[in-house]
């Protein structure tokens, strides 16, 4: 992408599309005030073109910056069996179980 | 109603554990204190959410039998200690300030937690904070805004705002909170505390509910240098649990922190200290440069040409990681389910749109927007190269200097439902803070004045990657430099 085009701002469609994708069901006052939101962050965030990034690595972690990545399985623990969580415990808390597993509703829809 | 809460001269850690270790005191009554203020001052704050009274007073006992005994007393012991709504503790409910985790009750403790109960510290409850850790106000938490111990009118500041009123109004000593984007710096401002961030990786993530996992950091809060650099030292170091966790040694901040500055060289970023800077706020950090100048350390002048790109680069990571850490929440195994729905996908949507607030929800939209097809590399390649960027322009500057000094905020605590409208606004809170976030350095917030109206006005000053030691060492400086 040159660094001059304008990016585009979110249509409704996009908005139903992305919460859509991030499984979010939205009320008509929220598309409003989401769609309006968003585009004044997007139009705040535009400005990261006026920079010449293209001799920058994308840093997605601090380590990559120290320089200790020479061998990134220091930090990892041996591969041993220890026990999990207590599955009472961990079912407690859960809406609906059957003392075995996690209870949803219908997955297959038809 | 009461303009502020009555104040308290704070404990220190050290006076409560030679108090038990000589038998003047008892942890349980330190502990029965603390809870009878937070009976009578909670209620105007709204700094706690939970309490955990009876596994905090069987510590107490624990450490009054340990003192009784005549044993060592670890360094935190009976210290009353709370922690943000973020971090786990077993059995202790634990929300994130959001409805989506109403009832929650973990199934285990947070790093953190095991570290500070330890070393003997006894941990009251769980603190108010942001949706999740979103926001710069506390005003996006489910259960209620927490209100400025100093000004009840006024915001805590955010995220971490139980954390930092629950120190200033002297419901508990110490306080863990977290900070992605300014959380702990930003409030420990607003209500005049100490606020530790440390480096990336300097203390384990494990048992918080994450936020943005490239930034998210734990860090106390507390009413003095000492006792911030006391806590940290507990809870830093290596932890399996948490694969980003550093092998780096942890130092002796307390000696660290008793070196003199003289001779040390401290940045000031022209940045800092541009348009949109409260006259106040400047005179005061100002002031404090000047008193750190008179004894001894090095003042210059020093540029970080691309703090103005933070804010932008900052909410585009933040948001597209926090939409996908956010994606746990469907009311499958904890929290909040829709009770209406017949089939998954419908149970998924209905449970995360009546669980999750307006900020959530924005974040979660951004954040899926800026990583969805044909955007990725328009803005989350694009902020994450500005983000190598940001820390470059750092790692120049510690070539060249020890420690770097600016404002914490723009402003000093703004009026409840000042900014809540305007998420631009509220965002551009953050843009002293959000520039060390994304580099990974350590900092610190520490009082350095107070406004006309009486409102608390903190300095940040910000170290190399694990070098807290030399921020620590700075920070007391300007503690001690407001003193005589």
């Amino acid at each position: 992408m040159s660094q001059t085009t304008q990016l585009e701002r979110v249509t409704p469609a996009d908005l139903r599309r992305v919460a859509g994708l991030a499984s979010l069901e939205l009320s008509v006052d929220e598309e409003h005030s989401l769609l309006r939101d968003l585009n004044a962050v997007l139009d705040h965030v535009a400005q990261l073109n006026e920079l010449d990034t293209s001799s920058a690595a994308a840093m997605a972690q601090v380590s990559e910056v120290l320089g200790n990545d020479s061998d990134p399985t220091a930090a990892l623990r041996t591969d041993v069996v220890v026990p999990s969580l207590d599955r009472e415990r961990v079912l407690a808390s859960a809406p609906d179980s059957d003392g075995i597993f996690f209870k949803v509703p219908k997955v297959i829809e038809r | 109603m009461p303009t502020e809460i009555a104040t308290v001269t704070p404990y220190a850690i050290e006076e409560i554990r030679s108090g038990l270790q000589a038998g003047a005191k008892r942890a349980v009554d330190v502990a029965e204190e603390f809870y009878t203020r937070i009976d009578a001052e909670n209620p105007a704050i709204n700094a706690y959410l939970s309490l955990g009274r009876e596994r905090a007073l069987q510590q107490a006992q624990a450490i009054d039998s340990l003192a009784s005994g005549g044993g060592d007393l670890p360094v935190l012991a009976g210290v009353p200690v709370g922690i943000k709504d973020v971090l786990v503790m077993q059995g202790t409910p634990a929300t994130a300030g959001s409805r989506i985790l109403e009832g929650y009750l973990p199934p285990y403790d947070a790093t953190v937690v095991r570290r500070l109960e330890a070393a003997g510290a006894v941990l009251l409850g769980k603190l108010n904070c942001d949706e999740f850790a979103m926001g710069s106000s506390n005003e996006n938490s489910a259960y209620g805004p927490v209100r400025n111990p100093r000004a009840l009118d006024r915001v805590p500041g955010g995220s971490s705002g139980g954390a930092a009123a629950a120190v200033a109004a002297g419901l508990a000593v110490a306080t863990l909170g977290t900070d992605t984007g300014g959380s702990i710096r930003q409030p420990a401002s607003f209500c005049g505390v100490v606020g530790v961030l440390p480096t990336y990786g300097r203390v384990s993530r494990y048992g918080l509910i994450a936020f943005a996992s490239s930034l998210d950091r734990v860090g106390p809060l507390a009413s003095t240098v000492r006792d911030a650099a006391t806590v940290l030292g507990v809870i830093a170091g290596h932890d399996p649990l948490d694969a980003t966790s550093s092998l780096e040694p942890v130092p002796d901040y307390l000696a660290e922190m008793g070196k003199p500055v003289a001779g040390l060289k401290i940045g000031v970023p022209a940045e800092y200290f541009a348009d949109g800077l409260d006259a106040q706020v400047r005179a005061a950090v100002e002031d404090t440069l000047a008193r750190l100048r008179a004894t001894g350390a090095e003042i210059r002048p020093i540029s970080l040409p691309h703090t103005r790109y933070a804010v932008p680069a900052y909410y585009v990571i933040a948001t597209a990681e926090a939409s996908a850490n956010l994606a746990r929440f469907d009311g499958v195994r904890y929290g909040y389910r829709a009770p209406d729905a017949s089939t998954l996908s419908a149970m998924y949507r209905k449970s995360r749109d009546g669980g999750f607030g307006a900020e959530v929800k924005r974040r979660i939209v951004l954040g899926t927007y800026v990583l969805s097809e044909g955007y990725y590399d328009a803005y989350y390649k694009k902020a994450q190269q500005v983000r190598t960027l940001i820390t470059q322009d750092f790692l120049n500057a510690f070539n060249e200097v020890d420690a770097i000094i600016t404002p914490v905020a723009p402003t000093p605590a703004f009026k409840i439902g000042e900014k809540a409208d305007d998420p631009i606004a509220m965002y551009l809170a953050d843009i002293y803070t959000v520039t060390a976030s994304l580099a990974g350095i350590c900092g610190i917030s520490v009082p350095c004045g107070v406004s006309r109206e009486g409102l608390p006005i903190g300095a940040q000053i910000l170290g190399k990657h694990f070098g807290e030691g030399t921020v620590f060492r700075v920070a007391a400086a300007v503690e001690r430099s407001l003193q005589s």
